[in-house]
């Protein structure tokens, strides 16, 4: 077929195909990146330390980028990761998530086996962290490689700001990696929320926000917007919002939905109302008063993917950096080989490729690489902590 | 523009039908003439701009984008305005939201052609996101925010408390920004007169049935007819004020298809013209055999036909329906007596483009099943081919428009099915764009080497739930054996892989295709979780088919 010589996977290096990196052959001269990272079925590997980073299933040692599900699994043997993100885990899976956990200051080198790893600020979430590897190449150079977990740019006040990390290779996520995706400012979409307050004030705003992260941050964004009445909450976000609290994040007075007054519909008008994005169609959300669906996620750029959620105020929230402050971060981090995990990573490598950068898709399966995993990943969250549906 | 940009932001995530029509009672409440009269326009599908087309969006659009980029966008979006207008360099956004929509209209009626780039150019630059997509929805013409005409035409008819037939009966002779039809609407003007004199009305449609629902029916209030597979079309006739004849041929839909069947036009103005207007199919009759479907399509989507065209496929009406007949609307009467108004007319008229749709007899529920499995062996002869089905409509039913639930009911002879093998997947558009969601199957194939192999004969990308999309997503995700681009490769050997029941209504030779077989509406009816790949069908199925068809 015609099309098979134009497909980017034809470039792959060999040792970058998971069967390849399981029968152990060792990797091609001139791809640095290989040395320090390699594929297995559980996912990226670090054979220099003898680790994974966010590994799919369980292993012996892990070190996690963040406390999103498809990151952060339960099970391993070892696990490291910030404090933040060893509490979320703990929230999540129980206290024994882990045979053993160790908190990584960020900022503060630690020496795995033949490697060093550092944990700098990602900004995406609560404790979310990239993860710095320094070790010799097979050619005894020293490499510094990045693995970027998620991240975002924007300012964030519930989570430390990201942090440039200069390396030589920067292994990237790619969710909003389509020049679509430029986000609009926060505090625009948020006064596009209270606009609609203000039209409807006899109707309850329902708004779906992932239940670690998005919701924590849009309420601190509405408090810095002025917003000041109390912000309702489903079941399944109490535990974690207690937990950002917990680490000194101001929300304000937020509160648990009440219990539910009479049969019919009519709750919380005016007020706003999070869930997780799963909650907004289902029969919890009859109870309110005539309520607007909203929905914040990068994903309701498009009108069409609004349209399929039955979303009738799409606010254009995101958590993941959008396609200027991909681009950008690539360029920045000075890296002369990029590697894309999940996402859209044909159109990053191929603007890499433009501008003359050694870019490769990895094709890892198993991370949210659309809104469909997304928010099955809140359906888990809410089974995970045990809240009502 | 910015309240119309706003007004189909709006308009397009509501779903809900009774909060669109207060959204639009509110915008032609609330927003000033002329605008409201284009945006009324923009809606109904009636403005259209002779130097601003799609092709021009694609080609300023390109012009500033990396073309990969752009198409892996486009397909991702699914939609070219919005594509645009997202991707478009972000420079003043914002700074015209006071540009009115009727300079934009009326600037963009005036434009000459090698003008209108630079202008549009030049109000991209300055529009926000949702002004620029609103801007490019109206170049393009096609909105695509669920809202048809009729709604908007029922929205306003609630704006002026006027029932939405009075609108649609002085609709075809107004022209935007339509100053007049406010003036009637908000009493300050008098009623706009008719000005069609062979007017589209809008048809009445048939609900779907199944045997078991069909047996709770009583057989002697219904009558029966053949569904032919052709396409629906009304034929309006009527004369201008010089005493000339006008024939209109309207599509389901209301579209004026007159200008593509100039062999009916000519036969209805000429010796078969009557005053009146009929309902039936457009079907292509060659020495009195009706053709199949596929033979119809030649003459199907093309804005003329040339007399060759005509000459070799010759587009004929085949009658069911009379809803007016010299002056009088037929509507309200049963439907016995316009069977027999329309009788008579087919008979008076004597045309060979006119013939009347036979009635079915049948006695009970398992004769019509009887005449439906075979329709070859019935009276039909060889246009059996053309028949899709059986169509029932209760014998002292009006004509109404719509799908009114009861009076007519389609009871379509049941698909081809055959068990394929899922070859290929690739994503979907707008938003199906998370999902692989068109499917490539294909059956076996003994190869000159003599073993089996399996060749493409289809793609399909609908007849499953929303769930069952979510598992051959899934499917397709853990079984990639090889990516193109957006495309990717899943297992299919004999031992591994996915069968998919297709349904299809028909099938046809294709050189186009690899596998010399096309076919007609195939859908996924089941996903075969249960059976190996080496069991599916064989292409020798396939082609013993096409002979008998």
């Amino acid at each position: 077929m015609a099309q098979r010589r134009a497909s980017p996977d034809q470039d792959l290096p060999d040792n970058i195909l998971p069967e390849q990196a399981n029968s152990g052959r060792r990797p091609m001269t001139g791809r640095r990146a290989a040395d320090l990272l390699t594929i297995t079925p559980q996912g990226l590997y670090c054979p220099a330390g003898d680790f994974h980073i966010d590994p799919l299933r369980p292993v012996a040692r892990a070190l996690v980028t963040h406390g999103h599900a498809d990151h952060a699994r339960a099970g391993h043997g070892r696990v490291l990761a910030t404090a933040e993100t060893l509490a979320i885990m703990g929230v999540r899976y129980g206290d024994n998530f882990a045979g053993s956990s160790q908190t990584a200051s960020p900022g503060v080198s630690l020496a795995i086996g033949n490697a060093t790893v550092t944990f700098f600020p990602a900004g995406h979430v609560l404790g979310s962290a990239q993860i710095l590897i320094e070790a010799r190449d097979a050619a005894g150079r020293l490499t510094r490689l990045v693995a970027s977990g998620d991240y975002k740019r924007e300012a964030d006040p519930t989570c430390a700001a990201f942090e440039l990390v200069p390396c030589d290779i920067f292994i990237t996520e790619a969710t909003f990696a389509l020049p679509i995706f430029r986000h609009p400012p926060a505090d625009a979409e948020i006064a596009r929320l209270l606009q609609s307050l203000r039209l409807f004030p006899e109707r309850a705003h329902l708004l779906g926000a992932y239940a670690l992260g998005k919701a924590q941050r849009l309420i601190a964004l509405l408090r810095a917007a002025g917003y000041d009445a109390p912000i309702y909450m489903h079941g399944a976000m109490e535990k974690i919002t207690a937990l950002y609290q917990d680490f000194g994040v101001e929300l304000g007075d937020v509160r648990p939905v009440p219990p539910r007054e009479g049969r019919g519909g009519g709750d919380l008008p005016g007020a706003i109302v999070l869930c997780p994005p799963g909650a907004l169609q289902d029969r919890w959300s009859r109870r309110f008063a005539d309520p607007v669906h909203g929905l914040a996620s990068g994903w309701m750029r498009t009108r069409a993917r609004a349209r399929q959620r039955g979303v009738e105020l799409p606010l254009v929230i995101s958590d993941h950096a959008g396609w200027p402050d991909l681009c950008r971060t690539v360029v920045e981090t000075g890296a002369e080989e990029i590697r894309i995990t999940h996402g859209q990573e044909d159109a990053l490598a191929h603007w890499c490729a433009t501008r003359g950068l050694t870019a490769l898709p990895l094709h890892l399966l198993g991370y949210g690489d659309d809104d469909a995993a997304a928010a099955e990943e809140t359906v888990t969250d809410a089974a995970a902590i045990g809240a009502a549906p | 523009m910015k309240r119309f940009a706003d007004l189909i932001d709006r308009l397009s995530c509501e779903t809900g039908r009774n909060a669109r029509l207060r959204m639009l009672r509110d915008y032609f409440a609330t927003t000033p003439d002329p605008d409201r009269g284009y945006a009324l326009a923009a809606l109904t599908g009636d403005l259209s701009f002779a130097n601003a087309k799609p092709a021009l969006i694609r080609q300023m659009i390109s012009a500033r984008t990396d073309p990969t980029l752009f198409a892996m966008s486009y397909d991702y979006v699914g939609d070219l305005s919005e594509t645009a207008a997202l991707l478009w360099p972000d420079a003043g956004a914002g700074t015209r939201n006071d540009l009115s929509l009727t300079a934009v209209v009326e600037t963009m009626t005036a434009a000459l052609r090698p003008q209108m780039a630079d202008l549009l150019a030049s109000w991209l630059d300055d529009l926000d996101e949702t002004g620029r997509w609103a801007l490019l929805k109206l170049v393009t013409g096609s909105f695509r925010i669920g809202i048809s005409a009729r709604l908007t035409r029922t929205a306003l008819a609630q704006y002026g408390d006027r029932d939405v037939e009075e609108i649609e009966a002085v609709w075809h002779g107004l022209t935007p920004p339509y100053l007049p039809l406010f003036a009637w609407l908000e009493g300050r003007g008098p009623r706009p007169k008719p000005q069609h004199l062979a007017p589209f009305r809008s048809p009445m449609l048939a609900q779907p049935i199944n045997e078991t629902e069909l047996r709770q029916l009583n057989p002697p209030d219904f009558v029966a007819e053949w569904k032919w597979d052709g396409i629906r079309v009304q034929a309006a006739l009527g004369t201008d004020g010089d005493g000339a004849p006008i024939a209109r041929l309207w599509s389901r839909s209301g579209e004026d298809i007159s200008a593509a069947f100039p062999d009916l036009i000519a036969e209805l103005t000429g010796k078969a013209h009557f005053e009146g207007a009929i309902d039936g199919e457009l079907l292509v009759v060659q020495d009195g055999a009706v053709q199949s479907f596929n033979v119809l399509q030649q003459r199907l989507n093309r804005k003329t036909a040339s007399s060759k065209l005509q000459a070799q496929y010759p587009a004929h009406i085949r009658a069911w329906d009379a809803l007016a007949l010299n002056g009088e609307d037929l509507a309200p009467l049963p439907w016995t007596e316009r069977r027999e108004r329309l009788e008579n007319l087919v008979s008076r008229l004597n045309s060979s483009r006119i013939s009347l749709s036979p009635l079915v007899p049948f006695a009970s529920w398992d004769e019509l099943a009887a005449a439906r499995g075979a329709p070859a062996a019935t009276d039909l002869g060889v246009d059996a081919a053309a028949v899709e089905g059986c169509m029932l409509k209760r014998r002292d039913s009006p004509y109404i428009s719509g799908r009114p639930k009861g009076p007519w009911f389609k009871w379509k002879r049941d698909p081809h099915l055959i068990d394929a093998v899922l070859m290929y997947a690739q994503r979907g558009h707008g938003k199906r764009s998370s999902f692989h969601s068109d499917f490539t199957f294909g059956v076996w194939r003994t190869g000159d080497d003599g073993a089996r192999v399996l060749t493409p004969v289809g793609k399909a990308y609908f007849g499953f739930t929303d769930e069952e999309l979510g598992q051959l997503d899934r499917f397709v995700r853990a079984n990639t054996i090889n990516r193109f681009g957006p495309v990717r490769e899943v297992t299919h050997t004999a031992a591994h892989g996915l069968v998919l029941e297709i349904a299809f209504e028909g099938l046809r030779r294709s050189p186009r295709h690899k596998s010399g077989v096309a076919m007609r509406f195939p859908r996924i009816h089941r996903i075969r979780w249960d059976k190996p790949p080496g069991e599916a069908d064989e292409l020798a199925t396939l082609e013993k088919l096409l002979a008998a068809d």
